[in-house]
């Protein structure tokens, strides 16, 4: 069983829904990332979603946009991103890292090359945003056979027959975008949500997370209630953004923030997992 | 006649989108059922009758197609070799082949019941082909134009605000064409339910590349009729410029299974493609996935996409349709580069020799066509695709005068 399996069979235990924040790596600038990851496991973090830096990142608000963007004018290579992994992974063994990015750096590091590296840095999962199943078939062999899981997007724009494509070509978990737009954008329809979640969980025995639209705490403890995991991006990378250079400032921030949409988790009236056991 | 007679079975793309090892869908998840809806669409309405129909009438009343093919002959003097033809696509209703992609898109979208449009655009070109479509059909416009293009087309934004269109800089990445793509996406994403994005060239997921193409060859359809009629045969060359590649394919497509007409698309050479100022993917990148498609990119070893450099903003642009990437493989189509200088001098000539003034686009394909002409010689027939006029250009032009107009 790989490491994010073993955390959601723990978080089942526990009755407690997942708690995965998401940085850019190298933002601010590549030394900063590690010491944030361990601060954010320490604060309460059950997973790191760690963001792989891109100059087209199409699917994303202008926070992470701009994330994206300051890694890469400090030179943070898809290689850098992996050493920053495994550079992780010395001090702790048991966190999942579920890697996010697009395409274009995967295929030009080599499909079979990247699986590898990746699986050797020690990352657990990998959602690449714009590849969708039907195109991504190569990748994704290559990623179970280095022990890494292709995780997949939902939408509220998914029909249900390709629900059942995605169910069925996932691992790790399902990732459910939880609003029509790019991440960092407001307003999350919690009924809407709630209703899709239920869905999904009929069509898959994969844990749901639930991401893009959640930016504080009340909201963090509402989707608890009914998701296995909870996305926090955008909300994290402001935080780092607004402390400029002050890398350990950004790291007491994000340490802070991360505490306290654990305890609005904790204190939610149980997560999916515990109310179907 | 033998001449005419297709020599070769040419079918793509495949169901999924695919030109061989190129184009696809390569989006987030919330546009695939976007993107399904439109590719039912549009194959239905494709065969439409009186969606055909409609079509048909509005080339030929509102956008004034047949637009003319027109035997250069000082120009062709002025070259010394191959007889020299435009096909006037700057004739067409606001000046560039553009508005025969968003004529058709703009009525898709409304058979779709969507009442929103949204662009990205880089000349400004196909910017004020959406909005020009959108007033005429009463629907709401947004164009997304990066800030940089937004300086050197200023006449262009201001067509479009008379429009009545909404134009709204991009401030990100290197705030030019791809930028715009970027955002336009992003408003798609957040907007799927009543909006409809009219993409300006052979490019993104499919069913763009096909659909776009399907409504720009009405320019290789009218100009193979044309050239029968004009010369009794088929040319010997037809040279188009190449950015996403839109007016390229649709002079080409029609051609693709003549074998003895060659294609030449030209893209950007800016300061020359053995220097980082180009624009030119098909002459001088890689292999990547930018934008919904798998085509040629200007990237770097790590896969991140590089700013380009044209003085053109129509071909500033760092990928290119996925059809051309497949027409490049098999060698169906040649593709050539012309720097910047090239292309402003022929912008010169052709204004001096014909009274024309070409669109800087347009011109790095006049400026091949002169190389050719002297290769191919006397005997010879090539046909350049004039794609649109050189009005909103005369600043640049200027510029490079040291003259401010």
């Amino acid at each position: 069983m790989g490491r994010i399996a073993q955390t959601f069979e723990s978080l089942r235990r526990q009755r407690r829904a997942a708690l995965v924040p998401f940085v850019t790596a190298g933002d601010p600038e590549p030394s900063a990332t590690v010491p944030l990851m361990h601060s954010m496991v320490e604060a309460g973090a059950d997973m790191i979603e760690l963001g792989i830096p891109f100059s087209d990142p199409m699917a994303d608000g202008p926070v992470i946009q701009q994330a994206s963007e300051r890694a890469l004018a400090r030179g943070v290579h898809l290689a850098d991103v992996l050493a920053i992994v495994a550079e992780f992974r010395v001090q702790d063994p048991a966190t999942p890292v579920i890697l996010m990015g697009y395409l274009n750096p995967i295929e030009a590091a080599g499909y079979e090359a990247f699986a590898r590296r990746a699986g050797e840095a020690g990352a657990d999962g990998l959602i690449v945003v714009d590849l969708p199943p039907e195109e991504g078939e190569d990748l994704n062999r290559l990623l179970r056979n280095n022990g890494i899981d292709p995780v997949f997007l939902l939408a509220p724009t998914t029909t249900p027959e390709r629900l059942q494509v995605i169910c069925d070509a996932a691992s790790g978990f399902i990732y459910y975008v939880s609003l029509r737009g790019v991440t960092g954008s407001a307003n999350l329809d919690l009924a809407e949500v709630r209703t899709r979640i239920a869905q999904i969980k009929q069509q898959t025995s994969l844990p749901v997370g639930v991401g893009f639209g959640i930016s504080d705490a009340a909201t963090a403890g509402h989707v608890a209630e009914f998701a296995d995991a909870i996305i926090v991006g955008s909300a994290v990378v402001k935080r780092i953004a607004e402390c400029g250079n002050d890398v350990e400032q950004a790291r007491r921030k994000v340490a802070a923030f991360v505490r306290e949409l654990r305890t609005a988790i904790e204190s939610g009236t149980g997560s999916a997992q515990a109310a179907q056991s | 006649m033998n001449a005419v007679e297709p020599s070769v079975n040419y079918r793509y793309p495949d169901a999924r989108g695919h030109f061989g090892p190129y184009g696809g869908t390569f989006v987030a998840e919330t546009l695939m059922r976007p993107l399904a809806e439109l590719r039912d669409a549009y194959q239905k309405y494709m065969h439409d009758e009186d969606f055909l129909a409609q079509l048909d009438a509005d080339l030929a009343h509102y956008v004034g197609r047949p637009s003319p093919l027109y035997f250069a002959e000082r120009l062709t003097d002025h070259f010394g070799g191959a007889r020299v033809f435009l096909k006037r696509e700057d004739l067409n209703h606001t000046g560039a082949h553009k508005i025969n992609n968003t004529v058709g898109q703009a009525l898709l979208a409304q058979r779709l019941g969507k009442r929103r449009i949204i662009a990205e655009t880089g000349a400004g070109q196909h910017g004020v082909a959406s909005a020009t479509v959108s007033a005429r059909l009463g629907l709401d416009c947004v164009v997304y134009m990066g800030r940089e293009d937004i300086k050197r087309q200023a006449i262009n934004v201001y067509r479009m605000k008379l429009l009545g269109a909404e134009v709204v800089p991009v401030e990100s990445g290197s705030k030019t064409l791809k930028d715009a793509l970027n955002e336009a996406l992003r408003d798609w994403v957040a907007n799927v339910e009543d909006t409809f994005y009219i993409i300006g060239t052979v490019a993104g997921p499919h069913p763009y590349p096909a659909m776009v193409r399907d409504f720009q060859t009405v320019i290789g359809r009218e100009t193979r009729g044309q050239m029968l009629a004009q010369t009794g045969g088929l040319p010997d060359a037809v040279v188009a410029c190449v950015g996403g590649g839109s007016n390229a394919i649709g002079i080409f497509y029609p051609f693709i299974e003549d074998a003895q007409v060659a294609l030449y698309g030209v893209e950007a050479g800016g300061d020359g493609i053995d220097t980082m100022r180009h624009a030119a993917p098909l002459c001088a990148g890689k292999v990547g996935v930018l934008h919904g498609q798998r085509s040629y990119v200007m990237e770097d070893e790590d896969g991140q996409i590089s700013a380009t450099h044209s003085i053109s903003a129509g071909l500033d642009y760092p990928g290119v349709g996925p059809e051309h990437a497949w027409l490049k493989d098999v060698g169906r189509a040649s593709y050539v580069a012309v720097t910047d200088a090239a292309a402003m001098e022929a912008f010169h000539l052709l204004a001096r020799k014909e009274g024309i003034l070409p669109a800087l686009e347009s011109a790095h394909a006049l400026a091949y066509a002169g190389e050719l002409a002297r290769e191919l010689g006397r005997d010879a027939n090539i046909v350049v695709n004039l794609s649109g006029r050189g009005d909103k250009d005369i600043h640049t032009v200027a510029a490079q005068q040291g003259i401010t107009v």
